[in-house]
């Protein structure tokens, strides 16, 4: 028989991966892998605020995700800095921040948790909430999904076809954020991050609509979590880490094969 | 009249981009804009769409019009996997029983199901016309559409457009630098440097002095060998080009 816990960090595996196979399109598509990078480390100081005042660490993080976000849109448009210097500047000090509240507070946190992340420990209480969060943020994504490819591949065709296009790409950053907040606690700052860039880019090379590229993606990641969980169990190493280990291994596969075309 | 723009006036920066423009747009136009870089000519388009309001004037839409707009310097990221077909019906009602027809019309059905980031520059330029022409539109504005294309790629565009011209019930606004093309394809060119300098039919525009200053005396007794006398000063910042 196959452990409870273990049922439940596939089922959460399988969500995650559902939820990043859309969302990790755009990540590539619009070259915000940086983004996805510095916004799960914002994270952190979302994770220490709801710790210390006593509130859900979930709802702290997306507090804290969505000042991120704000911040770094009001100084994207000061035009002085280029997105990278500005995401670099945000994400390292929000996670130093995050550090500096944990370590005042005097209360133990398991760091380590939170960067590399434990799908092993997930509750059943926990399971709920992330099968509504991936229902919540595909349909979503499903219902805004060509108005944002057209925004993607030209911002002022969309404009001019009357997309209005400051909503459409709010919704989207607020998908994003929700994506990092339910799944941090429990995949980890690394996962997240990678699982946001390498199914896409992995897809890109087998697909030929935005699409396909968006579900192989999903499956791509599923794969790897169950071969990763497997691998973990087996070799006694950490989930998290196990799970990337896999996906740079197709990565890398698919690479090697597809790269005549 | 489809777009009237009014006595438009935009400022970036403290400096007038558009001053005191008057543009009016009827039915069946075929109207080329020409000018310096910095001129003021995609902020011109960029107010007919309603993407940018003036900050004085008004620009007045008729009910019945219905616009389409092919944007400058388009190109697709690699990182996209997009059939031109697939990139075409992005957004549009897919119930549409015309689209075959259009596909035929424009003679692109051999390029439809290649990937929209290995199309050339011309037919880069075709699915982006197609896809505007689909939701069939009374106006369609084109921002440099040649911008990327070689001399016959150019060649090729401009009967390209003008058999669209031709065929259907439109009116074209198009910004552009190919003079010569411009001279033999459109019905009216207007000049812009921040203002409009000159305004007319091809044949009578290159006599305008003001068209020498703008592209040089050599090119404008090229295109053209009388002239009449309308006059006015340029300013400093235009007047060298």
């Amino acid at each position: 028989m196959i452990d409870n816990f273990i049922i439940n960090a596939l089922i959460a595996g399988i969500c995650v991966s559902i939820i990043a196979g859309g969302l990790s399109c755009f990540i590539v598509w619009k070259k915000m892998a940086y983004f996805g990078d510095a916004l799960s480390h914002s994270s952190l100081f979302g994770i220490a605020l709801g710790i210390i005042l006593g509130f859900n660490t979930t709802i702290g993080t997306f507090i804290t995700c969505l000042i991120f976000a704000g911040f770094l849109s009001f100084l994207q448009n000061k035009k002085i800095f280029s997105n990278d210097t500005l995401l670099g500047i945000l994400a390292h000090a929000s996670l130093s921040i995050g550090i500096i509240t944990i370590s005042l507070s005097g209360q133990y946190v398991n760091l380590h948790a939170y960067l590399f992340g434990d799908i092993l420990t997930v509750t059943s209480q926990e399971i709920k909430f992330f099968i509504i969060a991936a229902i919540l943020v595909t349909g979503s994504l499903f219902l805004i999904w060509e108005k944002l490819v057209l925004m993607t591949i030209n911002e002022n065709i969309a404009k001019a076809e009357n997309i209005n296009t400051k909503i459409i790409q709010s919704i989207f950053l607020i998908l994003l954020i929700v994506f990092v907040a339910t799944c941090v606690k429990i995949v980890g700052i690394l996962l997240i991050t990678s699982m946001l860039i390498i199914p896409a880019a992995t897809s890109r090379q087998i697909t030929n609509s935005p699409g396909n590229m968006a579900i192989v993606s999903g499956l791509l990641g599923i794969i790897s979590i169950f071969c990763g969980v497997y691998l973990s169990i087996i070799a006694d190493i950490p989930t998290g880490p196990s799970i990337i280990f896999v996906l740079t291994l197709m990565f890398i596969l698919v690479l090697s094969m597809y790269r005549k075309n | 009249m489809l777009i009237q723009a009014e006595n438009i006036s935009v400022i970036r920066n403290k400096k007038e981009i558009l001053k005191n423009i008057n543009i009016t747009i009827e039915e069946r136009d075929f109207i080329t804009i020409l000018g310096p870089n910095g001129g003021g000519k995609s902020m011109l388009l960029k107010c007919l769409l309603g993407f940018y309001n003036p900050d004085f004037g008004s620009v007045t839409k008729s009910s019945k019009l219905k616009v389409s707009y092919t944007p400058q310097d388009f190109t697709i990221d690699k990182s996209i996997p997009i059939r031109a077909l697939d990139f075409i019906m992005l957004n549009k009602s897919k119930k549409n029983k015309k689209i075959n027809d259009i596909f035929q019309e424009l003679n692109i059905e051999n390029i439809l199901s290649q990937q929209l980031s290995t199309l050339s520059g011309g037919e880069l330029q075709k699915i982006l016309i197609t896809r505007s022409l689909i939701d069939d539109p009374n106006l369609l504005i084109l921002d440099e559409p040649t911008q990327n294309l070689d001399v016959s790629g150019q060649l090729n565009f401009y009967k390209f457009l003008n058999r669209i011209y031709d065929n259907r019930n439109i009116s074209i606004l198009m910004v552009s630098h190919d003079l010569h093309m411009v001279m033999a394809s459109t019905k009216k060119v207007i000049c812009l440097s921040n203002h409009i300098c000159c305004s007319g039919e091809p044949s009578t525009i290159t006599d305008d002095p003001e068209f020498a200053n703008l592209f040089g005396h050599d090119f404008a007794n090229m295109m053209s060998l009388y002239r009449h006398d309308i006059n006015h000063k340029h300013n400093e910042e235009s007047g060298d080009r």
